[in-house]
């Protein structure tokens, strides 16, 4: 049987240490003990393989779920997902969640006071395509308060959920707006040690995907783990 | 080109929006083959709290040790309809549970067989990256000579094993304990 390539590990401070007191949820919620390095095998090179069948075409565009269309400003998100290598990486899934324009989640953990928007959800889904791109219609989402520390606010963002073609290339991770005056103070953003890494989680305005009279475009590329180069038979 | 991972957000706790459509606690379904095991546990802090807003995920192979994706060129069976994949989240006491068969064999580094096993992801509130475990079975045979058992002091190997649940055949239970004496042994992964 020949050896298995195992996946890329990050480059050091690209990928958050699980403590970061100042988020404070994570004092508890972070392992003590030191993770344990594991060589990547078959069960961590396969995972899986969502198809055309599981997906809802419709589920890309979160601005026509009801009847009637989400308040705020419509966007258009898109980009690519490429590997470390820059392989586009086609066919896989893409989940996406987020608050309303006011900043409140359909939620009902979420009790901020601003409205619930009736022609909002707040979730989408879609698969790439052959070379790795995708595309969601939304609205952008409202900054919103939390209680970390006092008049605490989180910058506009969109949760993302990416499989890549193993479990070792499973990625959750928020995409940022350009020019948030609240993305400096962010915790949950500056939880990345190195700050090209973390700068690289604010998307790109896009003038070639802005729709004239219709939606503004941002451009935001995720890079999921590069494959080693095949180890050589002993 | 060398690339740089993007780096991972916390799934906060609001991740039921938009991940709930996907959720998928029961992984045997009609013609697939294998012993029938429920699994369940809890997520817990490091006050020994219990996690609510939690989200396991889990991948496994039949119960012929093959996954259900193209790199697994093992000439061995998969049924039609077996995925090997749930998400299944925390309930509001942090209790999950799900029902699967034990999964087969699968080659570990040098060809050698692992002990059957489920690798997992865990998510939550609170957690900036996801952390990666693995679940074994009680009394197999395989656990002792496991190549990523063994990788882990002896004293922390039992976080890893589930444990069956007196009077309730075919339960089984393993917990998600994220810091701690009790703490499961995590994975880089
Ligand atoms: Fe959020």
């Amino acid at each position: 049987m020949t050896k298995i390539a195992g996946y890329r590990r990050p480059y050091i401070g690209t990928q958050p240490n699980p403590l970061h007191p100042p988020y404070v949820s994570s004092i508890k919620r972070s392992p003590g003990k030191p993770l344990i390095y594991l060589p990547h095998t078959l069960s961590e090179v396969t995972g899986p393989v969502f198809g055309k069948e599981t997906v809802q075409v419709k589920a890309c565009d979160l601005t026509r779920q009801h009847s009637g269309e989400p308040l705020g400003e419509r966007i258009i998100v898109s980009g690519r997902v490429l590997d470390e290598n820059g392989r586009p990486v086609p066919h896989t899934l893409v989940e996406i969640w987020q608050a309303n324009a006011a900043g409140r989640y359909l939620h009902k953990r979420d009790q901020h006071r601003a409205p619930l928007d009736p022609n909002f959800t707040g979730c989408g889904h879609t698969l790439t395509d052959g070379e790795g791109r995708y595309r969601f219609v939304s609205i952008r989402p409202g900054e919103y308060p939390w209680r970390n520390h006092h008049n605490a606010w989180r910058p506009a963002h969109i949760h993302f959920s990416l499989f890549g073609p193993a479990f070792a290339t499973r990625l959750v991770t928020q995409m940022y707006f350009p020019g948030d005056p609240l993305i400096p103070y962010d915790p949950i953003f500056n939880c990345t040690a190195d700050e090209k890494a973390r700068n690289r989680l604010i998307s790109l305005f896009d003038w070639e995907s802005t729709l004239p009279e219709k939606a503004l475009g941002y451009k935001f590329d995720i890079i999921l783990n590069g494959r080693e180069a095949t180890p050589m038979e002993p | 080109m060398s690339l740089c991972k993007t780096t991972s957000q916390t799934v906060g706790p609001y991740f039921a929006i938009g991940l709930t459509w996907l959720n998928k606690d029961n992984l045997a379904g009609p013609g697939v083959a294998g012993e029938r095991v429920m699994i369940e546990g809890r997520f817990l802090d490091g006050d020994g709290q219990p996690i609510p807003d939690a989200l396991l995920e889990v991948w496994q192979a039949n119960s012929h040790g093959k996954y259900a994706h193209p790199e697994d060129t093992q000439n061995k069976p998969v049924e039609p309809g077996f995925l090997g994949f749930g998400r299944i989240p925390a309930d509001a006491n942090g209790k999950f549970r799900f029902s699967t068969i034990k999964p087969g064999a699968v080659p570990g580094p040098d060809g050698k067989p692992q002990a059957p096993h489920i690798v997992a992801s865990v998510f939550a509130r609170g957690l900036l990256c996801r952390l990666v475990t693995r679940i074994y079975f009680p009394d197999d045979p395989g656990n002792a000579g496991d190549f990523a058992l063994n990788q882990v002091e002896p004293a922390r190997r039992g976080t890893l094993i589930a444990k069956k649940v007196p009077g309730q055949s075919g339960v089984l239970e393993w917990n998600v304990v994220i810091q701690g004496p009790e703490e499961t042994v995590f994975f880089d992964c």
